[in-house]
């Protein structure tokens, strides 16, 4: 499904701050995958993430998605197979709009916009129906601007987002780690709902040592830029949180 | 009487512009200084064509056409060449001074017997300023309606998102600098159309009136947001029409600043210190809130 070719990249090329954040990485994700990327901090997980993502373009190696070459395709452009959650809460929703508008952009993901009105009653019942899963009461005041929100319900309702259109691939970088632990709860077990019930293929960076032993299929370890363990979900099923704890000394 | 009407009908023929920069800076949060280009711009088109006895219906839309290459070409510098928006817009608005020069072949143009927007329709009033306000006020809640609706539309929500989260926007599948383009295309229509209202409304151009304009413009929108907050509006319609609310009480305070005497040379220090004053007090009811 994912495809990386000896991807590299360097930030800053000539400065003082040159840093290389990925070097000449090659990784295999199957469809259906759900795999954990663990790692230090400057370790490149987010870098590769936003490499799949089109959000940076990497210098060297190819990026293939479901037998495309989409290295040189845009961000935008790589939307049609990607959903992403980032870390920040406040970066998968525009504040200033309600949450149906927000829900309406997030429904045309792969279809292109038109200039006629689509938030209609219908498309609100629609929404409503689908917040009404989270529990959280939020499907009776979808006319609310989004900044109104904690980052909690913020978080929950991008994942949400990302189920109004057709998805094949999930990215999530840190989603919790800027909720408290119960928001977090809520919008681990949602993403992980969401991943099972659509076929998604996802990808999920974590620092919370229990996530990463509880979720996904497979585990990799990055260390300066490079992926240093990958483990099968036999393999996983084996390790506990000790065993990734060791592998950080 | 005529004193505050000719206010209302300047403050209604502005409050286009003054939309034109709701869309820049509220929308698309870029702040867009092509304005004062754009504007003149609309003012020389309208002058010539009109001199020219060429009829309304093509004055307007090259007048819309006029300003939104203008906004055009700054998003497209803004966009491709990644240069700072508030540059982009210094640039083209210095070379529009050029262009509309060059258009006009001198530095003003006198628009006394040519026949116009106001004067070509007579609704219902004899009286000659009463017809102006009814026009110019038809046009403005057409204007507001038009934009309001747009922004309601799919494309609508894209642009007003992308002025939120370009991040997010992007994910989302939508080319961020494509809406910006149309954005700041539509914001410079709307402020050219602004100056082919008030050429027609003072019968005249000049290749100088645009200089500070945006101030004008960027001033209604702070009080439209202000009056926002106080009346804990939320739609779009209704913050268009405290934009062109907000036009009106602009020029009210500079007619007011006039008739108590005051040099019209100091006219443009009125402007720059009323809106001073403006962002000074939201800024203070924030910090004290």
């Amino acid at each position: 499904m994912i495809e990386l070719k000896h991807l590299a990249k360097t930030f800053n090329v000539g400065e003082p701050t040159e840093v290389v954040a990925i070097e000449d990485v090659t990784i295999s994700i199957n469809k259906n995958d759900f795999l954990v990327i663990v790692g230090s901090n400057g370790s490149g997980k987010s870098t590769l993430l936003n490499c799949i993502s089109g959000n940076i373009l990497n210098d060297n190696g190819e990026v293939w998605i479901d037998e495309n070459d989409v290295t040189q395709l845009k961000e935008y452009e790589r939307a049609k197979w990607i959903s992403r959650v980032f870390q920040n809460p406040l970066q998968g929703t525009a504040h200033e709009l309600s949450i149906l508008d927000n829900f309406r952009l997030a429904a045309l993901r792969t279809k292109s916009k038109k200039f006629s009105i689509g938030t209609t009653l219908k498309f609100e019942n629609k929404v409503k129906e689908k917040i009404s899963i989270l529990n959280l009461g939020l499907e009776n005041v979808v006319h609310k601007t989004m900044g109104t929100l904690s980052g909690g319900q913020r978080q929950a309702l991008t994942l949400l987002m990302s189920t109004m259109d057709d998805s094949k691939i999930f990215l999530l970088d840190e989603p919790t780690a800027a909720l408290d632990p119960k928001s977090a709860e809520i919008v681990i077990n949602t993403a992980n709902k969401l991943i099972l019930q659509l076929d998604l293929t996802a990808i999920l960076i974590t620092h919370n040592l229990k996530e990463a032993i509880s979720f996904g299929n497979r585990i990799i370890q990055m260390s300066n830029g490079k992926i240093i363990k990958d483990l099968n979900n036999e393999e996983k099923n084996k390790i506990t949180i000790n065993t990734i704890f060791n592998w950080f000394q | 009487m005529d004193f505050y009407l000719t206010a209302i009908i300047l403050g209604l023929c502005l409050s286009v512009m003054g939309m034109g920069i709701f869309m820049s800076m509220k929308v698309f949060n870029i702040p867009d200084i092509t304005t004062d280009g754009s504007y003149t711009l609309g003012a020389i088109i309208t002058a010539i064509m009109l001199v020219n006895n060429i009829s309304i219906f093509f004055i307007i839309p090259t007048v819309l056409l006029g300003g939104a290459i203008a906004g055009f070409l700054t998003a497209l510098i803004h966009t491709k060449f990644k240069i700072d928006a508030l540059l982009a817009g210094i640039l083209i608005m210095t070379a529009l001074y050029s262009v509309n020069l060059s258009l006009l072949g001198r530095s003003n143009q006198p628009l006394i017997n040519t026949k116009n927007i106001f004067s070509s329709f007579n609704l219902f009033f004899n009286n000659a300023i009463y017809n102006q306000l009814f026009i110019a006020f038809l046009i403005v809640i057409i204007i507001a309606f038009i934009i309001s609706y747009l922004l309601k539309t799919d494309v609508g929500i894209a642009m007003r998102a992308t002025g939120n989260n370009s991040l997010m926007v992007r994910a989302l599948g939508i080319n961020d600098e494509k809406m910006k383009i149309i954005g700041l295309s539509i914001a410079n229509s709307l402020t050219a159309f602004s100056g082919f209202l008030v050429a027609q409304y003072q019968n005249f151009s000049d290749i100088n009136m645009g200089i500070g304009i945006v101030i004008t413009g960027l001033g209604t929108v702070l009080i439209s947001d202000a009056l926002k907050s106080l009346f804990k509006n939320k739609s779009i319609l209704g913050h268009l029409v405290l934009v062109i609310f907000s036009s009106i009480i602009f020029q009210f305070v500079l007619a007011l600043t006039l008739s108590i005497g005051m040099n019209p040379n100091l006219l443009k220090l009125v402007t720059a210190l009323f809106v001073l004053f403006i962002v000074g007090i939201t800024r203070f009811k924030k910090a004290y809130n």
